[in-house]
C-alpha cells in the first residue's frame, strides 16, 4: 500500500543573511517588525524531498502546513509553487504567537497529521531563528511514530524508510516503518527553484484555514522567556611575548 | 562589523560549499532597506516572481558576474537553467512554450535578475523580444518551429536591425532581399549584432520593397544558411558576456516561408518589438541602480575616515537620499509603462520612450555615483559596482539613443491637435 499523503511542515523565520537582529529594549525578545521573513531553509530542503518522493511516485499528495500569523500564506505559496498540492494554513496570532513554541506547534502538527492521516511528516531538522531542534522530535513522540532526524538520505522500501542520518560520529542508517517523522538536514538535498508556471499554477491550490482551537490543542506556553540579551561584546586580547608569558597568564586566570 | 569586508572576501573566492542558502555575499539579500523595496506594490504573485528571480540572480549570477566579463563567456548553460523556470519566453504566449505573463512581470523579473549579472539579463531579454515577435507576427507554421525552442533556450536568437550605415535612421537600412521563386536573396551587412555568430535564429529587417520604413520586410534567417557570415568579435567596455559582431550576408537564400509577417510589415514589427524592448532594457539599468544603492550603502556604513563611518557625513547622506528618490521615481515611471503598453494604451509609445530615456540616464548616474562613493576601490575590478557603471552605460544607447527618444516625445507633443 503506497503512503497517501506526506506533511511538509513549514517554519517561517527571519531573512537568513539579515545583517543587524537588535533586542528590543526591554530585552523581552528580538525586533521582528520590518523585517525581512522567509521560509526556514531547512523547511526548503523538507519541501524538496517531499517533492521528489512524489515525483518519483512514492506518494500521492504533498500538503504544506504552518502555523502562525498571516505572513505565512506567503510561505505555504512558496510551497505549493515548488510543487506541494495543497496547504494547510493554522492561525496562531498575537499574544499566542509569540508565546508559541516547539510544544505547542508539535502538537498542532500531530493532531492535523492524525486528522489527515499522513504517512510521513517531513520538517527542516531546525529553525534558524531560534535553532530549538525539538519540533520534529516532539511530533514524533506526541504521534508515537518513529522518527528519522538529521536525515541526509531518504529510500522509500515497501512499508519501510531507510534514513542516512548525519551525527557526531559520521553516517547512521536506520530503518523505520511508516508512518513515520522526518526531519531534513542540510545535504540532503537542494531545493529548486520554482518555475514561473508553477508559481501561476499555485495561485490556483487551495490553503485551507483554521485555527488551534479546531484541533483541540491548547496553546498555552510552559515556558516563559525571562529575558533576551545580546551576546557580550567581544573583549580585547592580550599579546604575550613567550610561551612561559602565555602559560603563567593562563595560570593566574584559573583557566588552567 | 565589517560587514562589507567579509561580503567582498566572500565574492572574490566563490561560493562556499553546498549551503547556498547561509551565503553572505549576496547583494540581493541584505536587508532591503524598506523606502527602495522593489516589492512595494506588486501583487502577491509577482512577489513571487520576484522572490525567485532575485534567488536566480543571487546564487546563479552574481558569483559568476566578473568572471564572465574577464574571459567574455556567454553563459549558455546559466541562460539554460533560467530558461527551464520559464525566463525563455516570458511574454511568449503558453501554447508555444512561453510563460504567457504581463509586460509588467517581464520588467520586475529583468529588473531581479540584473542584479545578478546585468549583460546576461540584457541579453535574455533580447533573445525574449526575438521570440516575442515570432510569436506575435509569425504564422501557425513558424511560430511552432521556432518558438517551443526558444523558449527553452535549445536555440538562442539574435535581432538585426542596424547597419554600419543606419543607426538611428533605421529606416534608411540597405540590406536588400530580392524574390527570386520561393526564396528571397539577402545581401547587406548588419552591425552589432548581439550575440552573433554564437545564436542561432536571427531576426532580419531587409528591404524588400522601395525606399523608407514601407518597403522593409522581417524574415528569420537560420544558422548555417549558406551566405551568412560573421565579422570579428568585438571589444567592448561592458555587456561582455555577450559577444557581438556584424552579420554579413552574401546571398544568403531565405525561404520566403520564413518571412514574419506580410511584405512591408517589417519596419512596423521593428518598432512594436522596440517598444517592449525599451522597457527590458531600462529594466536592466533599475535592477543595476538597485544593486548599487545598497553597494553604496553598505561601503558608507563600513568605511571610516576622520575619525568615524562615511554613513555620518551629511553631503553622503545627502547623495545616497537623491540616489534612492532617483531609483524609486525611475521604478515607478517604467513600471507605468509597462502597464501602458500591456494596456496598449494611446500614450504606450511616448510613455516607453519616456520611461527608457529617464531610467537609463538616471540609473547610470546612480550607478556612477555609488563607484565614486566607494573611493579608489570603487575603480577596482575587485568591487562589483564598476561592472554595473560599464554594463549599463550602453543602454543610454541601443534600443534607440536617448536622443532618439526625444524625438518621439517631441513628436508626440508637437502633433497633438488642439
Amino acid at each position: 500500500m503506497s503512503p497517501a499523503s506526506v506533511f511538509v511542515c513549514l517554519s517561517l523565520t527571519l531573512l537568513s543573511d539579515y545583517p543587524v537582529i537588535r533586542v528590543k529594549p526591554d530585552n523581552s525578545g528580538v525586533v521582528t517588525d520590518g523585517v525581512k521573513h522567509s521560509m526556514n531553509p531547512f523547511c526548503e530542503i523538507a519541501v524538496e524531498e517531499a517533492v521528489k518522493l512524489k515525483e518519483k511516485k512514492f506518494i500521492k499528495e504533498v500538503v504544506a502546513v504552518s502555523c502562525g500569523p498571516t505572513q505565512v500564506t506567503e510561505t505555504i505559496r512558496t510551497a505549493l509553487a515548488m510543487g506541494c498540492d495543497r496547504g494547510i494554513h493554522v492561525e496562531v496570532s498575537g499574544k499566542d504567537y509569540e508565546a508559541m513554541g516547539p510544544l505547542q506547534i508539535a502538537k498542532i502538527f500531530a493532531a492535523l497529521a492524525k486528522k489527515e492521516e499522513a504517512s510521513l511528516v517531513i520538517l527542516g531538522k531546525q529553525a534558524i531563528d531560534d535553532d530549538c531542534n525539538q519540533t520534529g522530535q516532539m511530533t514524533a513522540a506526541l504521534l508515537d511514530w518513529p522518527q528519522g532526524t538529521f536525515a541526509s538520505e531518504v529510500t522509500i522500501d515497501g512499508e519501510k524508510v531507510k534514513v542516512v542520518r548525519e551525527i557526531d560520529g559520521g553516517l547512521e542508517t536506520i530503518k523505520i516503518s511508516m508512518p513515520a517523522v522526518l526531519t531534513a538536514d542540510l545535504r540532503l538535498n537542494t531545493p529548486r527553484y520554482a518555475t514561473l508556471p508553477n508559481i501561476m499554477k499555485a495561485k490556483k491550490k487551495k490553503i485551507a484555514n483554521m485555527k488551534p482551537a479546531d484541533l483541540g490543542v491548547d496553546m498555552v506556553s510552559r515556558v516563559e522567556v525571562l529575558r533576551v540579551d545580546e551576546p557580550p561584546t567581544r573583549l580585547a586580547g592580550v599579546k604575550v611575548e613567550t610561551v612561559d608569558d602565555l602559560v603563567a597568564k593562563l595560570k593566574a586566570n584559573g583557566t588552567i | 562589523m565589517a560587514m562589507g569586508t567579509l561580503s567582498r572576501v566572500v565574492r572574490l573566492s566563490s561560493c562556499i560549499g553546498r549551503s547556498r542558502r547561509l551565503i553572505f555575499n549576496s547583494t540581493q539579500r541584505r536587508g532591503i532597506a524598506s523606502c527602495i523595496d522593489p516589492a512595494h506594490g506588486l501583487s502577491d504573485e509577482q512577489k513571487e516572481f520576484q522572490k525567485m528571480a532575485f534567488d536566480f540572480a543571487a546564487h546563479e549570477m552574481s558569483p559568476h558576474m566578473a568572471e564572465w566579463d574577464e574571459k567574455e563567456i556567454f553563459p549558455v548553460e546559466t541562460m539554460r537553467k533560467a530558461a527551464q523556470l520559464g525566463f525563455g519566453g516570458i511574454y511568449v504566449q503558453p501554447e508555444v512554450g512561453g510563460s504567457g505573463l504581463s509586460r509588467l512581470d517581464t520588467s520586475v523579473i529583468f529588473e531581479a535578475l540584473s542584479t545578478g549579472c546585468v549583460s546576461t539579463t540584457a541579453y535574455i531579454s533580447i533573445h525574449n523580444m526575438c521570440n516575442w515577435m515570432i510569436d506575435t507576427f509569425g504564422n501557425t507554421e513558424q511560430r511552432e518551429k521556432f518558438c517551443p525552442e526558444l523558449c527553452t533556450m535549445d536555440k538562442f536568437a539574435s535581432y538585426c536591425l542596424t547597419e554600419p550605415g543606419s543607426g538611428s535612421d533605421a529606416a534608411s537600412l540597405l540590406t536588400t532581399a530580392k524574390l527570386e521563386g520561393d526564396h528571397y536573396i539577402l545581401n547587406g551587412s548588419k552591425a552589432f549584432i548581439s550575440g552573433g555568430g554564437d545564436t542561432d535564429v536571427y531576426i532580419v529587417m531587409c528591404r524588400t520593397g522601395g525606399k523608407g520604413p514601407k518597403g522593409i520586410s522581417c524574415v528569420v534567417v537560420e544558422k548555417d544558411t549558406p551566405g551568412l557570415s560573421f565579422g570579428k568579435k568585438e571589444k567592448k567596455v561592458g555587456w561582455n558576456s555577450q559577444p557581438t559582431r556584424a552579420v554579413i550576408l552574401e546571398d544568403c537564400h531565405v525561404p520566403v516561408t520564413n518571412r514574419l509577417g506580410q511584405e512591408g510589415q517589417g519596419f512596423n514589427i521593428a518598432m512594436r518589438g522596440l517598444n517592449g524592448g525599451r522597457i527590458n532594457i531600462a529594466s536592466c539599468s533599475l535592477g543595476a541602480a538597485h544593486a548599487c544603492v545598497q553597494l553604496a550603502r553598505d561601503h558608507l556604513l563600513v568605511r571610516k575616515q576622520f575619525g568615524e563611518a562615511l554613513s555620518n557625513n551629511q553631503f553622503l547622506q545627502f547623495k545616497l537620499a537623491e540616489m534612492a528618490t532617483k531609483l524609486v521615481a525611475s521604478r515607478l515611471l517604467l513600471r507605468e509603462a509597462a502597464v501602458a503598453l500591456q494596456e496598449s494604451r494611446s500614450d504606450a509609445v511616448s510613455l516607453c520612450s519616456m520611461a527608457k530615456l529617464f531610467v537609463t540616464d538616471e540609473c547610470f548616474n546612480i550607478c556612477n555615483q555609488a563607484l565614486q562613493m566607494h573611493g579608489g576601490y570603487g575603480y577596482l575590478k575587485d568591487y562589483a559596482v564598476q561592472q554595473f557603471v560599464r554594463d549599463i552605460r550602453v543602454h543610454q544607447i541601443l534600443e534607440g539613443t536617448n536622443e532618439v527618444m526625444r524625438m518621439i516625445i517631441a513628436r508626440s507633443l508637437l502633433s497633438e491637435s488642439g
